[in-house]
């Protein structure tokens, strides 16, 4: 029979824009709570790491509430491009990020403060300004945790399910990643197409995982 | 010239006791030693100087530039400070290498000179054939040198170093030594050596300056320092010192002499100016300046008769400790010459006697 390599497609496409966006974002947001002093610090770090605890149904709902067409994000999204965002591709990706951005806040965040603090004493000591010290002295030195982390943020992006089902839809051929493809085999009977798209998941899966632990700080 | 009042308090926790730094100090060319026990503070003068710290009150001038001043607001970034920092653990950058680490020093100087200058400095300090390796490929001289040269070549106008010759064994010390006299002698930058090493302060110190407890107990040449310190606690940190209880017997002013009570025997001194009479001194004098003797009989003027309870030996002398806590430092061929002696009498030379 022939099997439809759509869904797997779009979840590389919903992964690969997730976690790009997940580590521009995340290390932003990481280098703020590891070097900045402010009141709701902790409180910005438990609101990022919420949605790795909240139910995807729970998720879901704030996502639709708050992006969904009626609302003032959703309208803006409208008017900028022209089209809604929920039960788009689009909203596959904002489904995905929410799993992935805080697995990278959390890691980057580790990651920046356990560089040892006197090599960035020497760089401002030698005069470095405050962004060529993070670009050529904090991050490289901990682009190995960061590169494991992304790898981590990209395997959980190819599996979203339920925020995913919620706010992108179920939509074949356009919205139907690869989670919510093999639900939907399995739904219909469909044997052979669940058992395929399970096995590549899977090899994808311990394929990134190996190299994230190669990656990972030695 | 860097010229500096600083005062900086951390209140006492439940898992540690507090401390203040209060402390007011200036030093000119050459190397000025910040010598003190752990804990006193000495790294905290040299982040505040370097900008990693900010104190309560105070003001740091360096030479007509204000880097910090409480009263005005001014608090200087480390990269408008021009202070080059030697740190404790070197700190070189572990993703670059050597002539990367001071590129990346040097990179406010222009492109052209830029290339140059990296290379004069890898030439100076004898990095060029290990340019290209990274910190943890190359020796621990290699490494120390490095962190000296990046701390240089952005021509500061202070050196700051964090105890850097600590944990060295002895061929990379007087390396290290060397390395630092010819730098005084090149780039004529002033320093600050924090150290806890009195050997250091010896090796490299024009001037020092004795902290404790947040506080500076003594300054000037570490000469001076050694032949009179300025009260026990100095006498103390130094750890040079034979220290005994004593009292004030006569003062003459006239004569430049004096007697001092010590247990049941009598030493004589020079004048002491500022005691009195029945005055209760410590009497300060150092192990080398002490001599020994074979005792027969009474003991002679300036002798206190002792039994030698055990003898160390030294790289370049013998140490003998005496009964009382005296210790005394002979040469080896005196030893020898010395060492069958059954009872022994201690010699103070009268110029030698201090008293705090």
């Amino acid at each position: 029979m022939q099997i439809d390599w759509f869904p797997l497609w779009l979840s590389l496409r919903v992964a690969i824009v997730s976690t790009a966006i997940a580590v521009a974002a995340g290390l932003w947001i990481a280098y703020i709570l590891a070097n900045r002093d402010f009141r709701g610090k902790e409180a910005l770090d438990a609101a990022v790491t919420l949605p790795l605890v909240l139910p995807p149904t729970v998720l879901g709902y704030y996502l639709l509430v708050l992006v969904g067409r009626a609302s003032p994000l959703g309208r803006l999204w409208e008017a900028v491009f022209g089209s809604p965002l929920v039960f788009t591709w689009k909203a596959a990706v904002v489904a995905a990020l929410l799993h992935s951005l805080p697995l990278l806040v959390k890691s980057a965040r580790a990651a920046l403060e356990s560089v040892d603090r006197s090599y960035e004493r020497a760089a401002r000591n030698l005069g470095a300004s405050e962004w060529r010290l993070f670009w050529r002295v904090t991050l490289p030195l901990a682009r190995r945790s960061i590169f494991a982390a992304a790898a981590l943020a990209f395997a959980r992006s190819l599996g979203d399910f339920g925020v995913t089902l919620m706010v992108a839809g179920n939509i074949p051929g356009r919205t139907q990643t690869v989670a919510v493809a093999i639900y939907d085999a399995v739904e219909a009977g469909n044997g052979t197409l669940a058992r395929t798209l399970v096995l590549v998941v899977s090899a994808a899966a311990l394929l990134i995982l190996g190299l994230a632990n190669r990656l990972g700080p030695r | 010239m860097i010229q500096a009042r600083l005062r900086k308090t951390f209140p006492p926790r439940p898992d540690s006791a507090g401390f203040s730094l209060d402390l007011e100090f200036h030093a000119t060319a050459g190397v000025t030693v910040l010598f003190g026990p752990s804990g006193s503070g000495k790294t905290l003068v040299l982040d505040s100087i370097a900008g990693f710290v900010r104190p309560e009150e105070g003001r740091i001038l360096l030479d007509d530039d204000i880097l910090f001043d409480a009263a005005a607001g001014v608090h200087l970034a480390p990269q408008a400070r021009h202070c080059g920092y030697v740190f404790q653990n070197y700190a070189l950058f572990p993703n670059m290498t050597l002539r990367q680490n001071l590129e990346f020093a040097a990179e406010r100087t222009p492109r052209l000179e830029r290339h140059r200058r990296v290379n004069e400095m890898l030439e100076r300090f004898r990095l060029n054939d290990s340019a290209g390796r990274r910190p943890h490929e190359v020796s621990g001289g290699q490494r120390q040198r490095c962190s000296i040269a990046r701390a240089l070549i952005g021509a500061p106008k202070l050196l700051l170093l964090d105890e850097p010759a600590q944990g060295l064994d002895a061929p990379l010390r007087a390396e290290f030594y060397d390395v630092l006299r010819q730098v005084r002698a090149d780039f004529k930058t002033p320093a600050l050596l924090v150290t806890h090493d009195l050997d250091e302060c010896f090796e490299l110190g024009e001037e020092m300056l004795i902290l404790r407890e947040g506080k500076i107990v003594q300054s000037g040449t570490p000469r001076r320092i050694l032949d009179q310190p300025a009260n026990l606690e100095v006498a103390r940190l130094l750890g040079a010192f034979n220290l005994l209880a004593g009292e004030i017997r006569t003062l003459d002013p006239g004569r430049n002499t004096s007697r001092v009570q010590v247990g049941e025997f009598e030493l004589n001194g020079p004048y002491f100016p500022g005691r009195l009479k029945g005055d209760r001194v410590t009497v300060c004098v150092r192990p080398e300046q002490l001599t020994v003797g074979a005792r027969n009989g009474r003991p002679g003027p300036n002798q206190i008769p002792a039994e030698l309870k055990r003898t160390i030996e030294k790289p370049h002398w013998m140490r003998l400790e005496f009964s009382g806590g005296i210790a005394v430092d002979l040469p080896r061929a005196e030893f020898e010459r010395q060492r069958d002696n059954k009872e022994w009498v201690i010699q103070f030379p009268a110029e030698s006697l201090r008293v705090l």
